[in-house]
């Protein structure tokens, strides 16, 4: 093999801040995609476990329609397909008007989708905390929403913290799916490089090495979350 | 205090679980309900305070109907205290805030008036001491003790307990047993699910005996433990007082 090895490239202009901007707009999908699964996924699943039939019917369509169709699918649905079902004007701004439309359109099906995941560990969580609880605190007269609040969801949340940060590390790495709709992020920037200088391998490995040290942060950072949150005399959950 | 009139409870199509209960407790009055398993008991008992919800019939408390369309059921229950068989104490919050949570957050009582009345029902059920503990600090004794002390902190007009000493080691059952015993002497309204027929003699009015979903008998203690009528009752006690 004729490869000329250059691990030099990687630090030159421009290549050096394509790759941090790759990783900057992968965080920026990831985060946001984030906020999105965990504030609706938490919605679903409180949905899941109340005492309301219709909420419960809701949650549980949610997530068998978002967790059965491959996200990749998703994320062409919502691209190609969801601005044609629109009325004209808003199907144009769906797709040319507004914002960033590619990115936006990957946080948001990344997201969505997410959420069906999350709304599943809240609910795992919610349940694992017991009826019991939520008799406790309905027994001295706290309302419905008041229970949630106040006792199942401090409780639920810390026990699920472990597939939390799985779900987390799972956006960030499906966030590279992006590329397939032209959003220039981590892994888009490196094929870019490759085909500008032909040092494949330098760039991708040099992408391996920064997905490796965010999910390594990211997994040290909720393993201080999980110690922080335990309660007294008890364990926290270790590795995750 | 409490009044039930013909309580039917189902679970699903089959499977009675109340079968036309009836049962009055007079103001500061205690009795005991007692059964073998699965007779329905805890489900009796979390109908008074509307967490197992019925099918017919009806339960007043202090004059108000439980089942009545706009009767506030969440104001009705800060008004009955409940204690569980496994405690329920949260787990996330320490001992006072456990007593305190229901009067910050269901009375609207002030950080400060709560606390004060969080020091003294701990006083009163002596774990001054443990106050900053949580609840996997403490022992079972304790812990149903504090659970005592969060259903007294909303000061209610009766108290129920559901089993509250058979998840407890033999010699923790006094120390919840005293306190329920004191409890009596002030004149709370009791209703409690037990088998611990030293506290039935000692401090009921009245027992009941429920078997398969029915009351059985309803009778003033002296009577049940001197000549219970139904041989049901009978057989339970004595294998109840061989053991
Ligand atoms: N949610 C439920 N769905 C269906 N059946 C139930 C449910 N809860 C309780 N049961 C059944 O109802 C019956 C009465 O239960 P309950 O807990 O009231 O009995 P218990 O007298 O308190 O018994 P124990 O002494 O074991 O506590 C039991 O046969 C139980 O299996
Ligand atoms: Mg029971």
């Amino acid at each position: 093999m004729n490869y000329n090895w250059d691990w030099g490239i990687l630090f030159r202009d421009p290549y050096a801040g394509w790759i941090l901007d790759g990783l900057g707009w992968t965080l920026v999908i990831s985060l946001l995609a984030w906020v999105i699964a965990f504030t609706l996924g938490s919605i679903l699943g409180v949905f899941r476990t109340t005492s309301s039939p219709v909420l419960r019917a809701i949650g549980t369509c949610y997530v068998e329609l978002f967790r059965n169709i491959p996200i990749l699918v998703q994320l062409f649905l919502w691209y190609f397909v969801f601005p044609e079902l629109l009325p004209d004007d808003w199907g144009r701004w769906v797709k040319r008007d507004m914002p960033a439309p590619a990115l936006t359109t990957a946080i948001v099906a990344l997201g969505l989708y997410t959420a069906s995941r999350v709304c599943e560990q809240v609910r795992s969580g919610i349940e694992a905390v017991g009826v019991g609880q939520r008799q406790a605190g309905r027994a001295i007269g706290m309302t419905e929403p008041q229970v949630y609040r106040y006792i199942l969801l401090p409780n639920a949340y810390r026990i699920i913290i472990p597939p939390l940060t799985s779900e987390f590390l799972t956006i960030f790495k499906q966030s590279s799916l992006a590329l397939t709709i032209g959003v220039v992020e981590l892994t888009a920037m490196t094929r870019q490089i490759e085909e500008y200088t032909f040092q494949g391998f330098e760039a991708f490995t040099a992408a391996t090495i920064v997905y490796s040290l965010v999910t390594f942060t990211v997994m040290m950072l909720m393993r201080i979350l999980d110690k922080r949150t335990a309660l007294p005399g008890t364990f926290s959950h270790g590795a995750t | 205090m409490i009044e039930m009139n013909a309580v039917n409870k189902w679970y699903g199509k089959n499977f009675q679980v109340l079968k036309d209960c009836s049962l009055k407790v007079a103001k500061g009055e205690v009795i005991v309900v007692c059964g073998p398993s699965g007779s329905g008991k805890s489900t009796l008992i979390k109908t008074v305070n509307g967490l197992e919800p019925i099918n017919s019939g009806d339960i007043t408390v202090d004059g108000v109907s439980i089942t009545a369309k706009k009767t506030n059921l969440d104001k009705m229950r800060s008004s009955i205290g409940m204690v569980f068989q496994n405690f329920e104490l949260f787990p996330h919050m320490n001992v006072t805030d456990n007593i305190k949570i229901g009067q910050l957050k269901v009375l609207g009582r002030s950080d400060e008036a709560a606390s004060e009345k969080a020091a003294e029902l701990l006083e009163r059920v002596d774990l001054t001491e443990h106050a900053q503990k949580y609840p996997s600090q403490l022992s079972g004794g304790q812990q149903q003790r504090v659970a005592i002390a969060r259903g007294l902190a909303m000061e209610p007009k009766a108290m129920l307990f559901d089993e509250p000493t058979s998840a407890l080691d033999p010699e923790m059952i006094n120390e919840v047993l005293d306190v329920m015993v004191s409890l009596a002497g002030e004149g709370m309204t009791m209703m409690v699910v037990t088998h611990e027929m030293g506290f039935a003699r000692k401090v009921a009015d009245r027992v009941v005996f429920m078997d398969f979903g029915e009351i059985v008998e309803d009778a003033k203690s002296d009577d049940f433990f001197g000549s219970p009528r139904s041989a049901r009752a009978q057989e339970f006690l004595s294998k109840i007082l061989n053991h």
